[in-house]
């Protein structure tokens, strides 16, 4: 993959300081924020390596890491907390064989606990990259993975 | 659902209109091939059903939250000369039917019906801010201009920014952010302080976990929202605003997107407003995960392209806040109450709710409930109206213990509170605070010790580290209640906990750590008996702490059919097959639940676990 030259194109199109924007951009374009494209970003807006990574690790939807090709996420906020959230956490570390925040070895998921998705009304929700799963049990997770 | 909104929208009662929930929670429960199903079915037997001019290609309305979640999928059919009907938790497979029998044959789908009990949802609620919501189309401006939108704006800009900051001054509007401020007095602040350049941002974070108010506000109607923007941008003298929206809610962006772009083409955006010579433009600014981006200084640096640290205050945002502009920044559902005073009049706004708290609140009602979703209710209605009349009474009638409002600054009120009125300052007097509008309802298989745990979890992730007593001051109550929930707790556990909980609140630099003790204080005053019996006799009375549970088996309950045995992912039970009973093995489970709600025959029961000795508290 060609970090640097899609990262320029990336820069390209915001023409002000906003970094933040540009490191979203950079992270929807990869998946994750590469080594390079941060130094490419330090090189060309003469902002230290240093705050860069300052920003990334301060928010929660910046990786450093690639991730799997099916990111699951459950829902931990209050709502899904309280019905059970935790259970069907539990079960998924123990199918996947992997504890939150990790992949897969082959690649498939990666598991992630979030802060509410603001479909509180249908809790617990677990999502599977872009679908959204309400009323979650521990059957429907079976179902849930299979696909 | 008739009401006044949706007779403005209907011009043309001669056709037949079907409107279904495309918001997140719709869309989760699988609003989508609902939508595509009716629009299938429609065609083949070649129905015309259809709403005016709405551009929809399906000839199908779509809508954004009406607010009963808990019914998704939620379809509402008007059919010319029948009484509208709504049809409650729809499946793609039951769409056929509805289109044969009631709108060709004309006979509604008994079964299906939105029964009587969930139309006692509605009766308690004044739905204002939320009056749009479900019933117009979100993507076409022209719904929100039949219904009176953007007229205020048009007002405003006849009766000047005095005027305007007069009018929500008088109204009595408060913050729905969480800490209530006056709105007018903010406003005025920001208008007076010197400076040419100003801001306004609208704060669409929304961090509360457990809360869904803006993002439906936004997702349902969000030209309500660009037009209090405006009108406040007026009023402070600001020519640039931004909404800063999490990341979380790409739907709500999208909207806001499409309702920029068209309220431009229109007029009400941009260059010489409605020709009065008043320039605003908005832009959308996305959070990238961090709670604390919510606060308002935070807010501002991250916008800046920084972390998101909070700064000690003063100075004030009015004063020195966007890059050091004076800046004023207000909530979504705050923004979204400014038209309806404005077009009103504030005498008239001012009739609903309290003497100190005016209007109308908006709660994410979730929870163990039977109607969970978005409620509107005045001001002063009090907690158990809210928990039985309008959430209909707690799940499969089991005991109400708790109703957490506020979310991770709020607190959690038991059954002394049902009759406590819900206003600002009865609230903070509990022991909760308003907050944006999170309101989780907790019943006996909720354990308040969990909760706390839970919620000073949430904050140790989310400190951000800058000040003492927030960053080590909440890890250490953690530890500590963690340490209870695991059944370790031990007899100074609660006076540390106490005396932390009074430091963190009294030091920290900005309102996530002040309030950061909350959770954990009102839980103490109101379950300490939870906590001794954590301590005391190693016990969960909630059932709910893992360390302090372990799941039995009835031998005569069972059957031996296998089911928990299949679905148990750690392989921790024996037998449960040809004749044998099933055993779980204590030190193998992992106490998912997941055996517990497949047993047909109930045979897996919660237990306490064999408690290590007891403690001597005080
Ligand atoms: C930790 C923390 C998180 C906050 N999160 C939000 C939020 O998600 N949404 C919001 O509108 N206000 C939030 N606030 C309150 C804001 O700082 C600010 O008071 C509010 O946006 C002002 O708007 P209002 O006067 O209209 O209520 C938060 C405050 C703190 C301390
Ligand atoms: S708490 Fe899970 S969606 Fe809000």
């Amino acid at each position: 993959m060609d970090f640097i030259s899609r990262t320029q194109e990336i820069l390209d199109k915001h023409s002000n300081n906003a970094v933040i924007p540009v490191l979203q951009d950079v992270q929807n374009e990869f998946g994750y924020v590469p080594e390079e494209a941060v130094a490419h970003i330090s090189s060309v807006t003469n902002i230290n390596k240093s705050r860069l990574y300052g920003i990334l690790t301060f928010y929660s939807q910046f990786y450093l890491k690639p991730r799997g090709k099916n990111i699951v996420k459950v829902c931990c906020g209050t709502a899904c907390h309280v019905k059970g959230a935790e259970k069907n956490l539990t079960k998924l570390k123990e199918l996947l064989k992997i504890k939150e925040g990790e992949t897969t070895a082959d690649g498939e998921f990666t598991l992630e606990r979030i802060a509410c998705m603001g479909a509180c009304g249908l809790a617990p929700v677990v999502t599977v990259n872009q679908e959204v799963h309400g009323n979650v049990t521990s059957d429907k997770i079976d179902k849930i993975i299979k696909k | 659902m008739s009401n006044e909104i949706k007779e403005k929208l209907i011009t043309d009662d001669s056709l037949i209109q079907i409107s279904i929930c495309l918001g997140t929670g719709g869309v989760a429960a699988g609003a989508r091939d609902v939508f595509n199903s009716f629009a299938k079915e429609l065609e083949s037997n070649q129905v015309e059903a259809v709403i005016k001019e709405r551009k929809c290609r399906h000839k199908v309305h779509q809508t954004g939250c009406r607010g009963l979640c808990a019914l998704d999928v939620l379809v509402d059919v008007l059919v010319p000369g029948m009484a509208e009907t709504s049809y409650a938790r729809v499946t793609a497979a039951m769409v056929p039917e509805i289109v044969q029998e009631h709108i060709i044959n004309k006979k509604p789908v008994e079964k299906y019906l939105v029964d009587e009990a969930h139309h006692r949802f509605f009766d308690k609620q004044k739905r204002r801010v939320l009056q749009r919501c479900g019933v117009i189309d979100p993507e076409d401006i022209n719904d929100y201009l039949a219904t009176d939108g953007y007229q205020a704006l048009a007002k405003a800009l006849r009766i000047g920014p005095e005027k305007v900051i007069d009018e929500v001054k008088t109204a009595g509007l408060r913050g729905r952010g969480g800490a209530g401020f006056p709105t007018g007095l903010k406003w005025a602040f920001c208008r007076a302080a010197e400076g040419d350049t100003k801001y306004l941002i609208c704060n669409a974070d929304e961090g509360d976990p457990g809360a869904f108010m803006d993002r439906s506000q936004l997702e349902s109607d969000p030209h309500s929202v660009l037009e209090g923007i405006i009108i406040g941008s007026y009023a402070i003298g600001a020519e640039k605003a931004f909404i800063y929206v999490r990341s979380e809610y790409p739907l709500a962006i999208e909207r806001l997107k499409i309702a920029i772009r068209q309220a431009k083409e229109k007029g009400y955006l941009g260059d010489n407003i409605l020709n009065s010579g008043f320039n605003c433009r908005i832009e959308i600014e996305k959070g990238s995960g961090a709670f604390v981006c919510g606060e308002e200084t935070a807010l501002m640096s991250s916008i800046e392209g920084n972390r998101g640290m909070p700064k000690p205050r003063p100075p004030y945002p009015a004063e020195k806040g966007l890059w050091g502009k004076p800046t004023n920044i207000n909530n979504v559902e705050t923004l979204a109450n400014v038209p309806l005073i404005i077009l009103g009049g504030a005498a008239q706004y001012a009739q609903i709710g309290t003497e100190k708290s005016k209007g109308t609140k908006v709660f994410a009602l979730t929870g163990k409930v039977n109607n969970t979703g978005l409620i509107e209710v005045p001001m002063g209605i009090t907690i158990k109206e809210i928990v039985y009349d309008i959430g209909g009474g707690i799940n499969n009638d089991k005991k109400f213990k708790a109703i957490q409002i506020g979310g991770p600054s709020g607190g959690c009120l038991g059954e002394s509170h049902l009759d406590t009125p819900i206003d600002y300052d009865s609230l903070v007097a509990a022991g909760a605070i308003m907050g944006s509008g999170g309101c989780v309802v907790m019943d006996e298989d909720t354990c308040m010790v969990d909760i706390a745990r839970y919620f000073m979890d949430f904050i140790q992730e989310e400190s951000c580290g800058k000040c003492v007593p927030c960053r080590i001051g909440t890890k250490r109550m953690l530890e500590i209640l963690t340490r209870i929930c695991d059944g370790e707790g031990v007899a100074e556990d609660l006076q540390n906990l106490e005396e932390l909980a009074k430091k963190v609140k009294n030091t920290a630099l900005c309102g996530l750590g002040q309030t950061a003790p909350n959770p954990v204080e009102s839980t103490f005053r109101y379950f300490k008996d939870e906590y001794l019996a954590h301590i005391k006799e190693k016990r969960c009375p909630a059932k709910a702490c893992k360390n302090l549970i372990k799941y039995r088996v009835t031998p005569d309950d069972c059957k031996s059919c296998a089911l928990c045995v299949k679905v148990c992912p750690s392989e921790a039970i024996l037998g449960g097959k040809k004749g044998v009973k099933a055993e779980i093995q204590n030190d193998k489970c992992i106490r998912c639940g997941a055996c517990l709600s497949k047993c047909p025959t109930k045979a897996i029961k919660v237990v306490d676990n064999d408690s290590a000795a007891a403690v001597e508290v005080k």
